[in-house]
């Protein structure tokens, strides 16, 4: 996983309150095999109608998702985030977010900041006063920058610094590899092995 | 829920520990610090098709490798068919599912029991069968009914996909720490009444947000008596009761049962073994944070009325009515699962007419719960109308009890003789029941839909499976012998 500090890109403006994940990925999407590619998928019952405001072409190549509250609620799929993440996301700003949600994306290296339902309210009027305009997301600061204005997000610690040090959670336990390695070598040989492989007819 | 009695302290400080605790100690690689997970080791780590794929192309992705091919084994069962597995899979999606699994397997070196091997069956089926599931090991696979494994004092969890990747890159867990409820079941099951009839009874008494955050251990007289069959069959519905886990202590039975499998300990080695296994049961005096307390000798035959497993009631009562529950959220989800149901309130459960008996799935599958419907149906036919499929956990199960000719019964009596697999249990292979069609399934879940659209799910034992399927109603064995026809 890359190491987050700051981003700055075009923001897009959604003016909508409890975006489920059936909303964010539906759930049809769920049956591929695969961990990437699902940029098709993010929001895709809204995007069929042209006016969806991803679809507009000032917000093309967009990295920052300005969300109204309760982003993320509903059913734990992963694949949300893994969506938001195929699509260019780096960042998605809400008031408030679903637990789970919120838990997956500092996983999957994708930023949930918290604003206040009044920054969200200013960010979106500028965004849309000025369709494409770029806002830079400083993890370090904890802050927003829009021409002159600055705002701040809140995040909790830890996830900040996992994703300021980009580890993912297989990332932060390799961290502790001497510890595994260490405890392996204590394991007792008769404990079960499936490889090689034995049945019950080459036993004996 | 208010049937669930914390008692008084976890016994911290004593140095009496519950099995569920050995084992978590005995797993321990770090101890958590400040609200950080408890870092623990996997024993045996178990694959199937559907929660893989994405957890090998995550590892892919960030250049990983898998740490232990050694303690991974993956077989294919919840997308395959039951019948014509030697032609290919029809679904698309299934067979992608299956052909990713057979690449991933050969590209990581991972052992795998395709459809067709002697050992290919529903991963719970086979874990145990070659004896890979042992005492006091810890199991974990993308699937909730990993609980199964419980059964042998193994600590076994079911877990999501993001977790099997970090299981294969680091063959550890991140893992918070859990309660301990005793499920003490004293006394003695009448006949006709099994181990699926406890676990209904349990869920039903504590509700299917009961055992949250729990780890279940059966105990007492009645769990002692079961054999291993009976007590994977309590195991694997814990996950229907909300608990994390559940488990048995292993005793004598336990050890019989996996003495000269496949991969059981040998020799010394089994010595050795058997030695720690000695070492596993709740130390005397240590206690627990909850204690149900049930009573074998008053339990009946036990089946489900509504669209989850904790709407059950004994065979002999009534379809509830939902004017009579106080939580006003069960009481709404009653008349909902009624609604779907199609039920009308104070209906005698027996007479309830079925379409088709499903007798299968990790639940219930295996040769003893095959012979014991056998026995029952046996020189019998099938009531007027109705489809009975026979579908067993592994293909090894369906030779061991094709060498009983136990399929010939089956067959004779009028049911369908399968190949293994997770078939009726879920919608997601061919077999499917169609909207509206009303089940007597062995099977572990009567969520709406579950085993096909608009399908309607009564949960019951093996017994009452055959018993129904003989009399066209919900029936147990005792209603044969009222029939004068045993
Ligand atoms: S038989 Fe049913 S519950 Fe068991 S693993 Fe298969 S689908 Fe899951």
């Amino acid at each position: 996983m890359q190491k987050f500090t700051t981003v700055t890109g075009v923001a897009v403006p959604l003016r909508r309150s409890n975006v489920d994940t059936d909303q964010i990925i539906p759930a049809v999407y769920l049956k591929r095999v695969t961990r990437t590619g699902f940029e098709d998928a993010l929001f895709a019952a809204w995007r069929q109608d042209p006016d969806f405001v991803i679809n507009k072409k000032e917000y093309q190549g967009a990295r920052v998702l300005i969300a109204g509250a309760d982003f993320g609620i509903g059913s734990s799929r992963e694949h949300a985030v893994w969506a938001l993440r195929d699509y260019g996301f780096d960042v998605v700003l809400s008031p408030r977010f679903g637990d789970i949600f919120r838990g997956n994306s500092g996983k999957q290296g994708l930023l949930a900041g918290q604003i206040s339902e009044a920054d969200a309210e200013t960010l979106w009027n500028l965004v849309e006063a000025d369709p494409g305009i770029e806002l830079t997301v400083d993890l370090v600061g904890k802050t927003v920058r829009v021409g002159d204005l600055t705002v701040n997000f809140e995040i909790d610690d830890y996830t900040r610094w996992r994703l300021l040090e980009g580890l993912d959670d297989i990332g932060l336990t390799l961290r502790d590899e001497a510890r595994i390695n260490e405890f392996e070598a204590t394991r007792e040989s008769w404990l079960p092995q499936t490889l090689p492989a034995r049945s019950p007819e080459s036993m004996y | 829920m208010t049937n669930v009695i914390p008692t008084s302290q976890r016994s911290s400080g004593t140095g009496l520990r519950t099995l569920a605790e050995k084992v978590w100690d005995k797993h321990l690689v770090t101890k958590g610090e400040d609200g950080t997970p408890d870092l623990i080791y996997i024993d045996l780590h178990l694959l199937h098709e559907v929660t893989s794929p994405q957890a090998f192309d995550g590892l892919r992705l960030a250049e990983r490798t898998l740490r232990r091919p050694d303690l991974t084994i993956a077989t294919e069962d919840h997308n395959t068919p039951t019948l014509d597995i030697d032609k290919p899979i029809a679904d698309l999606t299934s067979r992608t599912q299956i052909e990713t699994l057979r690449r991933n397997c050969a590209e990581y070196g991972v052992r795998l029991h395709s459809l067709g091997d002697i050992e290919q069956g529903i991963v719970h089926v086979v874990g145990p069968q070659l004896g890979l599931t042992q005492p006091g090991i810890t199991v974990v696979c993308g699937d909730s009914h990993t609980s199964t494994h419980g059964a042998f004092g193994a600590m076994a969890l079911g877990i999501g996909t993001s977790e099997v990747e970090h299981v294969m890159a680091t063959q550890t867990l991140p893992l918070n720490p859990f309660k301990t409820m005793a499920i003490t079941v004293n006394g003695t099951l009448r006949t006709g009444v099994t181990a699926k009839d406890i676990i209904l009874a349990v869920i039903a008494r504590i509700g299917t947000g009961g055992g949250a955050g729990y780890v279940l251990e059966y105990r007492g007289e009645a769990i002692r008596a079961l054999s291993m069959e009976g007590r994977m069959t309590i195991c694997n519905m814990s996950i229907e009761a909300g608990a994390r886990a559940g488990m048995v202590a292993p005793d004598q039975t336990t050890y019989d049962y996996l003495e000269g499998r496949a991969h059981a300990p040998r020799g010394a080695d089994w010595d050795a073994a058997v030695a720690y296994w000695q070492t596993l049961a709740t130390d005397e005096g240590a206690s627990y944070d909850a204690e149900v307390i049930i009573d074998a000798n008053k339990l009946e035959p036990f089946v489900t009325w509504g669209t989850n497993p904790g709407q059950g009631v004994s065979l002999s009562g009534s379809v509830p009515n939902p004017a009579d529950i106080v939580d006003a959220n069960e009481r709404s989800a009653a008349e909902r699962a009624l609604e779907y149901m199609d039920l009308e309130a104070g209906t005698p459960m027996k007479e309830i007419r079925v379409d088709t008996v499903f007798l299968g799935s990790c639940t219930n599958s295996r040769v003893e719960d095959l012979r014991a419907a056998a026995e029952i149906i046996k020189g019998k036919t099938i009531a007027a109308g109705l489809r009975m499929m026979v579908v067993p956990g592994s293909a090894r199960v369906r030779i061991e009890a094709e060498a009983e000719g136990l399929d010939q019964i089956f067959l004779d009596f009028g049911a369908e003789w399968r190949f293994a697999g997770c078939s009726m249990c879920l919608g997601m292979n061919p077999d499917q029941l169609e909207p509206g069609e009303r089940c007597a399934s062995t099977s572990n879940r009567n969520f709406e839909g579950r085993q096909g659209k608009g399908g309607r799910t009564h949960l019951v034992s093996p017994l009452v499976a055959a018993a129904t399927a003989i009399r066209g109603t919900l029936s147990s064995p005792w209603d044969l012998v009222q029939d004068g026809d045993q």
